[in-house]
């Protein structure tokens, strides 16, 4: 017994070996290479000057302007984008899961968002703002040169970051609310409630397992923005976010070592937030049978 | 599912109408980009949703240059290796973690679940370092790397969850009516996980035709630049030539393998990205 025990246990291993040493290598491992060059004074343009600093690069990075504004953006940027995608998300959830008519065509539709590359779903916002190209002032009405101002632009980058992953949203408060049993729904309506009052005395308050999954993964998600910033302002009117920053620092001006430093402080806020929603919703995700293990 | 009943006209009528909400709202963009990739060069700034004559002129400046049909070629290359190589290591992995008892397995998922919120910019550096010390920069195996990293997690949970599901006895009721192990195998076990792997596949496959971040970092040429940098990096065959049209023509190119294979696998897709995220 205790070696056809030891015999699963070392195939267990042997089989998860290669994902795991793939996911190491490519993750642990720069990340604390990413701390140790955070230490240096390393710039690839003058790689002779190499030298430790300690934590200087540090404070260099949270006395900058440049920091504080590309992490307001970011914050920003996440609060507004979750916020409205919860709840169109969980319009597009209750339509999808009681739609009467079309209700394969609309999951089929909702993918086209998910599936679409950022890129090309930034540049297709982009040309639709642009004032010269852009159908969007003339449909309007408006002569708002989008692009040229802090508020418009930041606008359109949430915009598109809503229309890209509300769909996302909608299909994981899909699931969960597949797994509330009809019959709870129908007691309810004997019991003389309305329709709001069983979407949030009943469906809401069993879906918040689902709910604070779906945040956890979409705030962790939009905190990241990178791509619809780049293609459609390229941070230019203060909108730079804080993954623009570090690639700004890191691949257009290698400058390694201050990289690092906003790569490391990147990590550390997310690991924070992520924490953060761990103990906020942590009892609500080991109460639901359809919470994670 | 449920027909229009006794007087709830007003009700179905709202659904109909929201359902067509929801479809606007989906392809709005996708005709927006189609459209304008069929506009004359010269009617690109007519401010208009629709072409006013149709023309395929971008379309063929698009191929003629080199950019853009190697940059194809490097996407669907090196989204099909990365695809290949996370679905086979998940699926040693997801194996081990349904049907075996080891310690170290909750590590292993939860150490799965963190890289798939693990920042991506954060690496990006010591990889640019690491990738050129290696050789690796500006190859396709220096994007294949990180691409099948980052959803070995997804593939991971979504095949767990999957082979959780499998009635794995049945290998030895089919070896009970003397079918060999291969044939156990080959007619009863993979039949019943292909759908699993193959849903995991267009997950993946979708995560690397996608990514932007590695992409610009870690390529600097046609050597290994995929669509998301090349789209995004585009300038113009000439520089008195505004490359609107051209992206667009671009981006329609590479957004219609994406649209139909949605179309055809919609239920994969979907199974796939709630089964990670719910049923954990």
């Amino acid at each position: 017994m205790n070696r056809l025990q030891r015999a699963e246990h070392r195939l267990g291993w042997l089989l998860c070996a290669p994902a795991a040493a793939a996911m190491l290598l490519v993750t642990a491992y720069p990340i604390l290479y990413a701390l140790w060059l955070s230490l240096f004074r390393y710039d690839l343009r003058f790689p002779e000057h190499r030298k430790f600093v300690g934590f200087s690069n540090y404070t260099e990075v949270l006395t900058s302007e440049v920091w504080w504004q590309a992490m307001t953006n970011t914050l920003v940027i996440t609060a507004i984008s979750v916020a409205f995608e919860l709840i169109l998300g969980l319009a597009l959830a209750l339509l999808m899961h009681k739609a009467a008519w079309g209700r394969r065509t609309v999951r089929t539709a909702v993918l086209i968002p998910y599936a679409i590359i950022t890129v090309v779903a930034a540049l297709a916002w982009k040309f639709a703002f642009d004032p010269i190209t852009g159908f969007v002032n003339a449909l309007l009405d408006l002569e708002i040169s989008w692009f040229t101002q802090r508020g418009p632009a930041l606008f359109v980058i949430i915009f598109t970051e809503i229309w890209k992953t509300a769909p996302f949203m909608a299909l994981l408060l899909l699931a969960g609310l597949t797994l509330i049993p009809d019959d709870l729904i129908k007691a309810a309506r004997v019991d003389g409630a309305n329709a709001w009052q069983r979407f949030s005395k009943v469906t809401l308050p069993l879906m918040m397992p689902t709910i604070g999954v779906a945040l956890l993964f979409r705030t962790l998600d939009a905190l990241r923005i990178f791509d619809s910033v780049y293609v459609q302002t390229r941070g230019a009117q203060d909108t730079e976010t804080v993954s623009i920053v570090a690639y700004n620092t890191l691949i257009v001006r290698l400058n390694l070592g201050l990289g690092a430093a906003v790569a490391v402080l990147i990590f550390c806020t997310m690991m924070a937030i992520a924490l953060l929603f761990l103990k906020s919703f942590g009892p609500a995700f080991a109460r639901s049978p359809g919470g994670r293990p | 599912m449920k027909k229009p009943g006794n007087g709830n006209t007003i009700e179905y009528l709202f659904w109909v109408a929201s359902s067509l909400v929801t479809v606007f709202y989906a392809v709005l963009p996708v005709i927006w980009i189609v459209s304008l990739s069929l506009k004359r060069p010269a009617d690109l700034n007519d401010r208009r949703f629709f072409p006013v004559e149709v023309s395929f002129d971008n379309y063929r400046a698009v191929f003629a240059d080199i950019q853009f049909p190697s940059a194809l070629w490097n996407s669907a290359g090196i989204g099909l290796i990365a695809t290949l190589l996370a679905v086979v290591l998940a699926t040693f992995a997801a194996y081990a973690i349904v049907r075996l008892r080891f310690p170290g397995k909750n590590t292993l998922l939860a150490g799965a679940l963190a890289i798939a919120m693990f920042p991506g910019v954060a690496i990006i550096g010591p990889l640019f370092e690491l990738w050129r010390l290696l050789g690796l920069f500006d190859t396709w195996a220096g994007l294949i790397l990180p691409y099948m990293t980052f959803t070995l997690p997804l593939a991971i949970w979504t095949l767990s969850a999957f082979f959780r599901e499998i009635p794995w006895d049945l290998d030895k009721a089919a070896r009970v009516d003397g079918a060999t192990p291969f044939q156990a195998f080959r007619y009863v076990l993979a039949p019943l996980a292909a759908p699993g792997m193959f849903t995991s596949a267009i997950l993946v496959f979708i995560f690397a035709w996608n990514d932007f971040l590695f992409a610009a970092s870690l390529t600097s040429t046609n050597a290994a630049r995929t669509v998301p940098a090349a789209i995004a990096f585009f300038t113009g065959i000439s520089q008195y030539e505004q490359p609107t049209g051209s992206i667009a023509a671009a981006s329609v190119v590479v957004t219609v393998p994406i649209v139909i294979m949605v179309l055809l696998f919609q239920r994969h897709i979907v199974a796939g990205l709630t089964a990670g995220a719910v049923k954990g």
